[in-house]
C-alpha cells in the first residue's frame, strides 16, 4: 500500500459525493451513510498507528509525483509521528461529530454531511502535506466547508461569526502564500532551483540571513498564530464557537485549532530556527498572556460555550509554550496536550450540545440541579470536566505537566518565569469549570423546564464513550502515544541544534543535515 | 522485597471495589454495595496489618535499622535518558504505619456508613466515593516518588470534593466542595512549582534518592540561591505551601470547617484521621531533605503550625456547631503536629520531634475520628449540628456519651489515654528546641481540653432541650465501631511507638518526663474545671464572659474575618475588578480593533466602488490623468 495516504484523503472526497444525489428526505440514509463513510478514514488511520514505525525518524508512507515542474512543487505525502496522531485524531473526531449532530441539524441535512466529510479529507490532507504549496491548498480548502457550517446552521449572529472567521483566517493565510513564494526564491540560491519541498527547503532556509529568516517567519507564523489562536489573535474565536453548530465548534477545537499549532512545529521551527529562537520571548510571552487572559474571561462568561471557547484559548496557550519551550520534554507534551484538548474540548462542547438541544439555551443561568434528571449524562461531564481541570489520572494533567516541566527547564525560553506564571491557569481552569459545574448541574432545580429532561439517549452516549475510554487511556498511559512521537520530536530537535551549530558559517553544508537521515 | 508483592493489592482491591459499585451500584439494592465495598476495605485492612507485623516484625530490619523497601517501581513517563517517572510502592515505618490508620479508620467509617447513611438516595455512590478516596490515599502515602504523590493527592482532593458535596441538592454543600477543592488547589501550585523546582535543581523525583542524607540530592542542591535563600529551600517552603492546604493550616484552613457540610463518617475518615494529615505525613517523608538543607523551611513549618494551633484552639472555644468545633480542633492539633517536625532533628533521639508528630497523628486518627462518629451518632438521632440545642444526651444514649468522653480524655491528654503519650513527647522534644514555641503549645493542651469539655458538658449534661422526638441511640452497627476506636483511643499510646518509628528507621526507647507531663495535665486538668465550671455548674456565667471579652470573642466567633478576606479578594479583586474589565477589555479594546480595521477596509472600498464605475469615458479619463502624472513625475525626476 505505497499510497495509503492519498486514499485516506480522497476516499472520503469521492465518498462524498453521492450524498449530493441522495433524495433529500431520506434523511437516516444520509446520515448513516456519513457515519459510514467517515468510519473508513478511522480505520486507515488506526492501521496507520500500527503500521507506523516509531524509531524511524523520516517521514513514513511517503508519496511523491513532480505536480507542477516549473515551480518544482511535489504531490508529497508523508507522516512522522507528530502528524500521525493528529491525523489519528481528526478521523476520530469525525464520526463522533456526525452522531452529535443527528437529531440537532434539522435543515439542508445532504449539504451538512457533505460538508463535514470534505472537512475530514481536507484536514487529513493538512497533516500530511509536505510540500508549502500543498500544504496551502488543503489549509484553504478547509476554510470554505467551515465557512459554510458556521454561516448555514448556525445560531442566530452566524452570518457575522462566519464573515469574521472567513478574514481572520485569509488574513493569515495570503501572508503565507507569500511567505511561500518569497521562501522559495530566497532559497533559489542556495538550492539551485525554485522549490516548495518542505524537505529540501529544509536544508537550505536555516542559512538564510537572520532579518530575512524574521520576516518569512512572521509571514507564516502569523497565519499559525491566528489560527491557534494566540491572543490577541483570538476573537474571532468565541465568536465563531458560539455561532456554530455542535458539530462546527467540536471539529474547530479539536482540529481546526491544531492545525496552527502544528503549522509551528512543523514549519515555523525547522525552517527559520535562528528567528524562531530570536522571537521566542515574544511569543512566549504573548502565549503566557493568553493562558492567563484566556481563563480570567472565562471565569465571568454567562454563557457556557463561550466559557468552553475561552477556556481553549487558554489551554492552547500551554502548546505554544510548550513549542516556544523547545525542549523534548516540552515538545511532547505540546504534542500530546494537542491531542487532549481535542478530546475534552470537543468533548465540552459535545456537552454544551447535549445542553443546547434539550432547553435551546446555553445560559448557565437556565440551568441549575441537572444532574438530578440527568445522572448518566452528569458522570460524563464530570469525567471531562475533570480531563479539563488537569486531574492527575486522565489525560489533560499529563500534557500540561510535561510542558509545565519542560518550559521550566527550557534554555531556549531562558527563564522559568513563563512556566510559574503558567500554573495560575491551572488554578483558575479549577475556578471557572468547577463555579460553571455548580451552576449548571448541581444545587436544587429551580427552573420548571429542567424538571423533566431525558438523559443521555444510546446515540449520544455512544458518542461520549470513546472520548472517556482515550481520556483515560492517555492519563493512565500516556506512554502509548508519547512513545510514537518520541522520535520524531528528537529528530525536530536535533536538527534545530545543528541548524545552530551552522547557522552564520556562509552557504549551507547539506551534509551535516543531510547525515542525520 | 519478594515478601511484600502482595502489597499490591491493598489499593488495588479498592479501585475495583470503587469501578465495580460506580457502575453497577444502581443495579442492586442500596444494601449490596455497601457490602461489597465494607468487605473490600476489610480484606484492605487484614493485609494492611499483616504488612505491619511482616514489616516491623520480621522483614523491615537489617542491621537493626528499618530499611526503606521498594516492593514495586515500574516506568511510566519516560522524559528522556535521565529522567523518567516511575510508579510502585514504598514500604518504610510511616508507610506502614500510615496505612494501617487508612484501612483501620476507613473500615470503621464503612461500618458505621452502613447504619449512618441507610435510606439516603446516593448510597452507593457514597461508598463507591469512600472506595476511591480510601485507594487515592493508600496510594498517596504508599507512593516512590513525589510525583506519584502529587498524583494521588489530587485524587484524594477530587474523592473529597466529590464526598462533601455528597448532598448536591443543598447550595452549601456544593459550595463547600466546591471551595475545599479550589483552595486545596490553590496550594497545590506551590506543590507543583515545588516539585519543578525541586526535579530542576535535585534531578529526580524519587524519595529514595531525595532523602537518602548521603545523596547527590542532598548534597549537592544547596548551591543556587535566590532572594537570599536556596533554591532547594524555595522548593521545599513551596511544597510545604502544597502541605499547609491540604492540611489546613494557617491561611489556608478556611476550607476545612465548611467541609463539613459533607456526610459526618466522611469527615471522620477525610477530614480528622486521614486526608488532612496527608500534609504531615510529606514533610515527614521527605525529613531528611528537610533537616539537611533548610532549617529555614523548618522553622516555617514549626513556626505557621504553632501559630495555627493557637488560632484555631481559640476559634474553637466559641462555635456552636458541634462539627465545627471537632474541625478546629483538628486544624489546631495538626499544627501540634507540625510544630514537633518543623522543630526535629535527624537521627534517633535527635528525632524526637518527629518520632512524636508521627505518634501524635497516629493517635490522633482514633480519637479524632471517634469524635466526629459520636457526633454523627448525636446527629442522627436529634437532626441537628448546633450544640445549645442538645443537653443530657448521656441519658439517652449511654454508649455513646462513654466513648465521647474517653475520646475527649484522650484529645485532653488525661492519662493513661493515647493523647497523652503523643502529647507528651512532643512537648518534650519542643522544649528541647525551642521554649518559645512551647510555651504557645503549653497554653494550646489547655484550651484543648476547655472547648474539648464545654462541649461534652453541654451536649452531654444539663438539661434536657426541646427534641422533636426521643432521642434514641444508635444503631448497633454504628456503636461498635464507636465501641472499637474508643479502645484504640485508650490503648493505642501504651505502643512503643520509638520503638516503630524514628527519622532514621533506628529504633530507641523513650520514656515520660515528669517534669513536662505533670504540667501538661494540670493545665489540662484546670481547663476541664474551667468548662465544667462554666457549662456544667454554671456558677460562672459563660455570657458574662462572652461580653467581658466583647470585640475578641466576636472576631473570634467570626473565626477572624479570614474567610470575609477571601471573599473579598475573590469576589470582588479577581472577580470585578480583574475579570470583568478584562472581559471588557477583550470585547471593547481587542475585538474592535480588529473589527475597526475590518470596518475601515469596508469604508474605503465604500468610498472607492465608484471608480469601477463602468463607464468607458470615466477610464479613459482616469487613464490618460495617470499617464500625464507618470509624465510628469519621470519629468521631475530626470531635471532632479
Amino acid at each position: 500500500m505505497n499510497n495509503i495516504l492519498s486514499i485516506l484523503i480522497f476516499l472520503p472526497l469521492l465518498l462524498s459525493i453521492p450524498i449530493l444525489f441522495f433524495r433529500k428526505e431520506s434523511e437516516t440514509l444520509i446520515k448513516s451513510y456519513a457515519f459510514i463513510v467517515s468510519l473508513i478514514p478511522l480505520s486507515i488511520a488506526a492501521y496507520l498507528f500500527f503500521a507506523f514505525n516509531p524509531a524511524n525518524p523520516e517521514y513514513q508512507f511517503v508519496e511523491k509525483f513532480q505536480w507542477i515542474s516549473i515551480s518544482n512543487t511535489f504531490y508529497f505525502l508523508g507522516i512522522d509521528g507528530i502528524s500521525m496522531l493528529l491525523i489519528l485524531m481528526s478521523a476520530f473526531i469525525f464520526p463522533l461529530s456526525i452522531l452529535a449532530s443527528w437529531t440537532s441539524i434539522k435543515k439542508n441535512i445532504k449539504q451538512f454531511y457533505f460538508l463535514i466529510l470534505l472537512l475530514d479529507a481536507g484536514l487529513i490532507g493538512v497533516f500530511s502535506s509536505l510540500d508549502l504549496i500543498l500544504f496551502y491548498i488543503f489549509w484553504e480548502f478547509i476554510l470554505i466547508p467551515m465557512y459554510f457550517m458556521i454561516g448555514f446552521w448556525g445560531a442566530e449572529d452566524r452570518i457575522y461569526a462566519s464573515v469574521k472567521f472567513f478574514l481572520y483566517t485569509m488574513f493569515g493565510s495570503l501572508l503565507m502564500l507569500i511567505g511561500i513564494i518569497w521562501l522559495g526564491f530566497q532559497c533559489q540560491p542556495l538550492l539551485g532551483q525554485f522549490t516548495t519541498d518542505l524537505t529540501l527547503l529544509t536544508r537550505a532556509s536555516y542559512a538564510l540571513d537572520l532579518n530575512i529568516q524574521i520576516y518569512l517567519f512572521i509571514l507564516f507564523t502569523l497565519s499559525f498564530l491566528i489560527k491557534v489562536p494566540l491572543f490577541p489573535f483570538h476573537t474571532w474565536l468565541p465568536d465563531a464557537h458560539v455561532q456554530a453548530p455542535t458539530a462546527g465548534s467540536v471539529i474547530l477545537a479539536a482540529v481546526l485549532l491544531k492545525m496552527g499549532t502544528y503549522g509551528l512545529l512543523r514549519f515555523s521551527l525547522p525552517l527559520f530556527p535562528s528567528a524562531f529562537v530570536e522571537l521566542t520571548p515574544y511569543i512566549a510571552t504573548l502565549a503566557v498572556i493568553g493562558i492567563v487572559y484566556g481563563a480570567l474571561l472565562s471565569i465571568v462568561q454567562k454563557d457556557i460555550k463561550k466559557l468552553v471557547a475561552y477556556s481553549s484559548v487558554s489551554h492552547l496557550g500551554f502548546i505554544v509554550l510548550g513549542t516556544f519551550a523547545l525542549t523534548d520534554v516540552a515538545l511532547q507534551g505540546s504534542i500530546i496536550q494537542m491531542i487532549n484538548h481535542g478530546l475534552s474540548t470537543g468533548a465540552l462542547f459535545m456537552i454544551v450540545g447535549v445542553l443546547y438541544e434539550r432547553r435551546h439555551t446555553k445560559k448557565i443561568a437556565d440551568f441549575g440541579g441537572i444532574m438530578k434528571v440527568m445522572p448518566v449524562f452528569s458522570v460524563i461531564f464530570m469525567i471531562v470536566l475533570f480531563s479539563s481541570v488537569g486531574l492527575p489520572g486522565l489525560n489533560g494533567f499529563v500534557g500540561e505537566f510535561l510542558i509545565l516541566l519542560g518550559s521550566f527547564y527550557s534554555s531556549n525560553l531562558g527563564t522559568n518565569a513563563y512556566s510559574i506564571v503558567s500554573t495560575t491557569a491551572v488554578i483558575l481552569a479549577a475556578v471557572y469549570l468547577l463555579w460553571m459545574f455548580q451552576r449548571v448541574m448541581l444545587g436544587p432545580i429551580e427552573k420548571e423546564e429542567n424538571k423533566n429532561l431525558p438523559d443521555l439517549t444510546k446515540r449520544e452516549l455512544f458518542s461520549f464513550l470513546p472520548i472517556i475510554v482515550f481520556i483515560v487511556w492517555i492519563g493512565v498511559h500516556p506512554n502509548t502515544f508519547l512513545s510514537k512521537t518520541e522520535t520524531s520530536v528528537k529528530k525536530i530537535i536535533e536538527n534545530f541544534n545543528a541548524s545552530q551549530k551552522n547557522f552564520g558559517k556562509g552557504n549551507p553544508e547539506f551534509k551535516d543535515l543531510t547525515n542525520n537521515k | 522485597m519478594e515478601n511484600f508483592l502482595y502489597t499490591l493489592i491493598i489499593p488495588v482491591i479498592l479501585f475495583f471495589s470503587f469501578i465495580f459499585t460506580g457502575l453497577s451500584g444502581n443495579k442492586f439494592k442500596p444494601a449490596v454495595s455497601g457490602i461489597i465495598c465494607t468487605a473490600t476495605v476489610f480484606i484492605s485492612a487484614a493485609l494492611s496489618y499483616w504488612t505491619a507485623y511482616q514489616y516491623f516484625f520480621l522483614h523491615g530490619k537489617v542491621n537493626g535499622v528499618y530499611q526503606i523497601i521498594n516492593v514495586y517501581k515500574i516506568e511510566w513517563l519516560k522524559f528522556n535518558e535521565t529522567l523518567s517517572i516511575d510508579i510502585g510502592i514504598l514500604l518504610d515505618p510511616i508507610s506502614v504505619m500510615m496505612m494501617v490508620v487508612i484501612t483501620t479508620v476507613s473500615l470503621m467509617v464503612h461500618i458505621y456508613s452502613i447504619g449512618y447513611m441507610k435510606g439516603d438516595s446516593g448510597y452507593s455512590r457514597y461508598f463507591a466515593f469512600l472506595s476511591l478516596f480510601t485507594f487515592a490515599m493508600l496510594g498517596l502515602v504508599l507512593s516512590v516518588n513525589i510525583f506519584m504523590t502529587y498524583m494521588f493527592w489530587e485524587l484524594v482532593g477530587i474523592s473529597s470534593y466529590l464526598l462533601i458535596g455528597h448532598y448536591y441538592n443543598k447550595p452549601s454543600a456544593v459550595s463547600a466542595s466546591k471551595k475545599a477543592f479550589i483552595v486545596t488547589r490553590f496550594a497545590d501550585l506551590g506543590f507543583l512549582i515545588g516539585i519543578l523546582l525541586l526535579s530542576a535543581f535535585a534531578g529526580t523525583f524519587d524519595f529514595n534518592e531525595l532523602t537518602n542524607p548521603n545523596g547527590n540530592a542532598i548534597l549537592q542542591s544547596a548551591s543556587t540561591t535566590f532572594m537570599g535563600l536556596s533554591a532547594i529551600s524555595w522548593a521545599l517552603i513551596l511544597i510545604f505551601i502544597g502541605c499547609a492546604g491540604k492540611s489546613a493550616m494557617f491561611p489556608l484552613h478556611i476550607w476545612l470547617p465548611d467541609a463539613m457540610e459533607g456526610p459526618t463518617p466522611v469527615s471522620a475518615l477525610i477530614h480528622a484521621a486521614t486526608m488532612v494529615v496527608a500534609g504531615v505525613y510529606l514533610i515527614a517523608r521527605l525529613f531528611p531533605l528537610y533537616v539537611f538543607t533548610s532549617p529555614v523551611a523548618l522553622e516555617v513549618v514549626a513556626h505557621v503550625g504553632a501559630f495555627t494551633s493557637l488560632f484555631a484552639a481559640i476559634i474553637a472555644c466559641t462555635q456552636t456547631d458541634i462539627k465545627r468545633v471537632l474541625a478546629f480542633s483538628t486544624i489546631s492539633q495538626i499544627g501540634y503536629m507540625m510544630v514537633s517536625l518543623g522543630v526535629s532533628g535527624y537521627g534517633a533521639e535527635e528525632g524526637l520531634g518527629y518520632m512524636a508528630s508521627m505518634f501524635h497523628l497516629f493517635t490522633h486518627a482514633f480519637f479524632k475520628a471517634l469524635l466526629f462518629l459520636g457526633a454523627g451518632s448525636i446527629i442522627h438521632a436529634i437532626h441537628t449540628n448546633e450544640i445549645y440545642s442538645m443537653g443530657n444526651l448521656r441519658k439517652y444514649m449511654p454508649l455513646t456519651h462513654i466513648t465521647f468522653l474517653t475520646a475527649c480524655l484522650a484529645i485532653a491528654g488525661i492519662p493513661p489515654l493515647s493523647g497523652f503519650f503523643s502529647k507528651d513527647e512532643m512537648l518534650v522534644a519542643v522544649m528541647e528546641k525551642n521554649i518559645f514555641l512551647f510555651a504557645v503549645q503549653y497554653v494550646v493542651a489547655g484550651i484543648t481540653a476547655f472547648y474539648m469539655f464545654r462541649l461534652y458538658f453541654t451536649v452531654f449534661w444539663n438539661k434536657d432541650k426541646k427534641y422533636e422526638h426521643v432521642p434514641h441511640e444508635s444503631p448497633n452497627v454504628m456503636l461498635i465501631t464507636l465501641i472499637f476506636l474508643a479502645v484504640c483511643s485508650a490503648l493505642a499510646g501504651l505502643i512503643p511507638f520509638s520503638q516503630f518509628v524514628s527519622s532514621n528507621g533506628v529504633p530507641f526507647s523513650t520514656h515520660i518526663h515528669m517534669n513536662i507531663a505533670i504540667p501538661v495535665v494540670g493545665i489540662a486538668l484546670a481547663g476541664i474545671l474551667l468548662a465544667y465550671a462554666l457549662y456544667k455548674k454554671e456558677s460562672l456565667s459563660p455570657e458574662k464572659i462572652k461580653n467581658s471579652l466583647g470585640v475578641f470573642y466576636r472576631s473570634a466567633y467570626r473565626k477572624f474575618y479570614i474567610d470575609e478576606i477571601y471573599i473579598f479578594v475573590t469576589k470582588k479583586i479577581i472577580f470585578n475588578l480583574i475579570s470583568v474589565p478584562v472581559a471588557w477589555f477583550d470585547r471593547h479594546v481587542v475585538d474592535n480593533t480588529m473589527n475597526g480595521i475590518a470596518y475601515t477596509t469596508n469604508f474605503v472600498s465604500e468610498k472607492i466602488k465608484y471608480m469601477q464605475s463602468g463607464q468607458l469615458q470615466q477610464y479613459a479619463f482616469i487613464m490618460v490623468a495617470g499617464m500625464i502624472l507618470i509624465f510628469l513625475l519621470t519629468l521631475y525626476l530626470i531635471i532632479v
